[in-house]
């Protein structure tokens, strides 16, 4: 069941009010503490060139149905709140520029493989889990801090850098996981975010908890799961590539790699 | 004992290679005389009693029911999760190969010991 809001508030529009063209936003609304229904409600919302979903939902918020329930926060890509299902595909709300959809009908879901909070709000707490599963931090005995003489540096080459940093860019945004197939179906995988993030650290030549790392992932609903589909690199919107990194995981658990 | 994943997808995959390999001898086998004739009931009874293409069979026999039933607990696993469920599945598949194993066998031995 879907209805077209009017305008229900005398609040003036954000938007800058030249606009001419306008699209028609589609948000999937439902609250699993108080029913199992799921609607679509549509909305029609101002847009300019450089209007992001986020914006237009965030205009739709305020000014046609302050019930909307999203979560967002820096608007710049950063932070990984505002994931969610743009016309099918999980994409950032504020990374996505409605004139790049080239459609007059935007379709705003909450992201697949996580339990709705209500709206486009989903709830986290499996995916923070597997993240911290994964133990993301520089194990080591020793410390850059030294007791008495200060501090001191463990330095790695450029190229000892290159082999992780593009993994660091991970913002835990989830939209890997939520294009996860495996995801999908398996509700104990560890998921491609952890995963990337093991990699990350096992990579990373500061980091001594390699042995660790790979034992925590090497069970039977961990990195053996992933069936290479790569739709997890494909979403990412920071350039991370969790599939290369779960192949690489694959090839120091085979005895490829050291 | 509980095997690590790694071990059983090392054996999932060199069960996979040594199968093919294995497969590919079989069929270039059927090739050393016209396809229809190689089915022959007393052709196939000849060649069990090669020794060494009976080995071969039985080879092929516990790769694939290897590699078969070990792709099928996998599927079965991620279709739904469950400490008691996932025990049983890995202990079924386990019993339902060796069984395979067992039954294939016992074909391949009575066959090549001219029992049939």
């Amino acid at each position: 069941m879907s209805a077209v809001h009017p305008k229900i508030s005398e609040e003036k529009s954000q938007t800058i009010v030249s606009s001419t063209k306008s699209v028609t936003l589609r948000i999937k609304r439902s609250n699993p503490e108080i029913s199992s229904e799921e609607k679509f409600d549509q909305f029609i919302v101002p847009i300019e060139k450089w209007t992001t979903v986020l914006d237009a939902l965030l205009d739709a918020k305020s000014h046609l149905d302050h019930s909307i329930g999203i979560r967002y926060s820096c608007r710049q890509a950063s932070c990984g709140s505002c994931g969610m299902k743009i016309n099918g595909k999980p994409a950032l709300a504020c990374f996505t520029k409605i004139s790049e959809l080239n459609s007059n009908e935007i379709t705003v879901e909450p992201m697949d493989n996580f339990p709705v909070v209500r709206d486009l709000v989903v709830n986290f707490t499996r995916l923070i889990n597997n993240h911290k599963k994964i133990m993301p931090y520089v194990i080591r005995e020793d410390s850059e801090i030294v007791p008495g003489t200060g501090v001191r540096e463990i330095l790695q080459t450029p190229e000892d850098v290159e082999k992780y940093i593009q993994f660091s860019s991970c913002i835990k945004c989830g939209l890997c996981n939520s294009a996860c197939p495996t995801m999908a179906m398996d509700t104990t995988f560890v998921g491609p975010q952890a995963l990337a993030q093991a990699y990350r650290y096992i990579a990373d030549t500061r980091d001594k908890g390699k042995k660790n790392r790979l034992q925590i992932i090497d069970e039977s609903h961990g990195i053996w799961r992933c069936h290479a589909a790569g739709s997890c690199s494909q979403v990412c919107p920071k350039g991370v590539d969790p599939a290369m990194g779960i192949q690489m995981l694959r090839s120091y658990l085979l005895g490829i790699r050291d | 004992m509980i095997m690590r994943e790694s071990i059983v997808m090392k054996i999932h995959y060199g069960t996979a290679l040594g199968a093919v390999f294995l497969v590919a001898i079989h069929i270039m086998m059927r090739m050393t005389m016209d396809f229809h004739d190689s089915l022959q009931y007393e052709n196939v009874l000849a060649n069990y009693e090669m020794i060494g293409y009976a080995i071969l069979l039985e080879l092929i026999l516990i790769l694939i029911s290897v590699h078969g039933f070990n792709g099928l607990r996998v599927i079965l696993l991620e279709m739904r999760q469950g400490q008691s469920y996932e025990k049983g599945v890995t202990y079924g598949c386990i019993a339902a190969m060796v069984a395979l194993v067992a039954y294939g066998s016992r074909t391949i031995i009575m066959a090549s010991m001219g029992m049939v």
